[in-house]
């Protein structure tokens, strides 16, 4: 049975997720199949987002299908004031697969409700971005050869960045996770995470700075402290420098370990860690291609 | 003093007692009594020895089921239905918070799409005391103190 949505992380169950990985390589041997033609997709970005658009849009194109849509709202009927509601009735008489990213909370949920057709969620303001977990997953998988007893790091703005919460939602229905929270105390990991992962007796240890703990990692997962994520601008200023990863801090990680970020960056990594080896964020972007093909196929059932 | 004297008694319906006195136009609300065309009588801050000022309801000829009569629960969790026969207490009944509330309350996050559009809100209640509602749509929570009507 394939799901027909997907909205929510938590939508897809374990078998979803390891299908999606199964998929996602056979995409990356082969990205060019036929398995869309004769198919429309709409892409309907109400707000401008090029790296999950085009490699939406290239998915689909490798996939053999057409696409229709809109890159911001400014192009579309929103401007003259049409609702979603309308805009996705309209659209799903015409298409056989929706795309949708939205600036407002809950709209991929809603616009799943109003559709005939399958919706993908890319994106619903600062809620959910499945798309991107699963190619987080992919890549932890490529890299590590599992997604079971991976010790994961998690840095930056762990209280609003959704891809870590949805990332940490992802990972809990595998073996013997271990979570590391790096964040300041404004921006740490939500109380309900925490006790989400007690409930279900994971471990999970909290750190405000980064030290020799990471040699532990199997993946450092970072993420931009965003300026306007703080009430007091002092606060930013203590803190801005702290979760800055540079080349020199990781001498004594696995060689096996890799650093991951949903881009883009500011300076949260120092380039003087793009030529290491263990940078793999820019292929982290590429797989993410694949992967969108591997989600598209298993919700249209084409594989 | 006693309450039958301060609300006239009814004699066949539904005595909606316990309501906290600030809730009792929202309580109307909810169960669409504005509406209802059977006698309706109300009383507001009444004496209350457990809750200091309370509010009642009265609502003749009217007979609630436990799914409708529990949309209250939210904003008055002490509410307590008594059913009147013929002047008598037939039966006696408390409010249940249910497990999804529809419709009923507004979401708290302000960047939720039923804030945008007309959307009948649904929540899926994970906590009863206290009170957390997960919003459907954003998934969001909103605790008790965040609670509003729509």
């Amino acid at each position: 049975m394939h799901p027909k949505n997907l909205i929510s992380i938590t939508d897809f169950s374990k078998d979803d997720y390891l299908r999606i990985m199964e998929l996602a390589a056979e995409f990356e041997k082969e990205p060019n199949q036929n398995l869309l033609k004769g198919k429309v997709v709409a892409s309907l970005f109400y707000e401008p987002s090029t790296r999950t658009r085009l490699s939406f849009e290239t998915a689909i194109t490798r996939l053999g299908g057409r696409i229709v849509g809109f890159s911001d709202s400014s192009s579309s009927s929103v401007s003259k004031g049409e609702t979603l509601h309308d805009t996705i009735r309209m659209v799903s008489n015409y298409v056989d697969l929706i795309v949708m990213r939205h600036p407002l909370e809950g709209s991929a949920r809603y616009a799943s409700q109003v559709a005939a057709v399958p919706v993908i969620n890319a994106g619903d303001g600062a809620n959910q971005h499945p798309t991107q977990t699963l190619l987080d997953m992919y890549s932890i998988m490529k890299t590590q050869g599992r997604l079971d007893n991976i010790n994961i790091f998690l840095v930056g703005d762990l209280k609003y960045g959704r891809t870590v919460h949805s990332l940490l939602q992802a990972l809990s229905v595998f073996e013997n996770p271990i979570f590391n929270f790096i964040a300041p105390p404004e921006l740490a990991m939500p109380i309900e995470y925490k006790r989400y992962l007690d409930s279900q007796g994971i471990r999970y240890f909290e750190h405000t700075e980064f030290t020799d703990i990471i040699s532990e990692a199997d993946i450092i997962y970072m993420t931009r402290v965003q300026k306007e994520r703080f009430t007091d601008p002092m606060e930013y200023e203590k803190v801005k420098n702290v979760y800055i990863l540079r080349n020199n801090m990781l001498e004594n990680t696995k060689p096996t370990m890799k650093i991951l970020h949903p881009l883009p960056r500011v300076n949260e990594i120092h380039t003087d860690v793009d030529a290491n080896p263990k940078a793999y964020y820019f292929t982290q972007a590429l797989n993410g291609m694949y992967t969108r093909e591997a989600i598209i196929s298993h919700i249209m059932g084409l594989k | 003093m006693d309450k039958a004297l301060q609300v006239s008694a009814i004699k066949d319906g539904t005595v909606i007692d316990h309501i906290p006195a600030e809730r009792l136009f929202d309580v109307i609300n909810i169960l669409e009594l504005d509406t209802c065309r059977d006698m309706i009588t109300f009383g507001m801050n009444l004496d209350s020895f457990r809750m200091g000022k309370k509010a009642i309801i009265k609502v003749a000829n009217r007979f609630f089921q436990g799914q409708e009569i529990n949309k209250i629960a939210l904003i008055a969790p002490n509410a307590k239905l008594n059913t009147i026969k013929n002047y008598h207490v037939v039966e006696k009944r408390v409010v249940e918070i249910p497990s999804e509330i529809t419709n009923i309350v507004k979401c708290f996050n302000p960047k939720c799409i039923t804030n945008h559009e007309a959307i009948t809100t649904r929540f899926k209640v994970i906590s009863k005391k206290p009170i957390e509602l997960r919003c459907m749509y954003c998934e969001k929570i909103t605790s008790e103190k965040q609670v509003v009507i729509r």
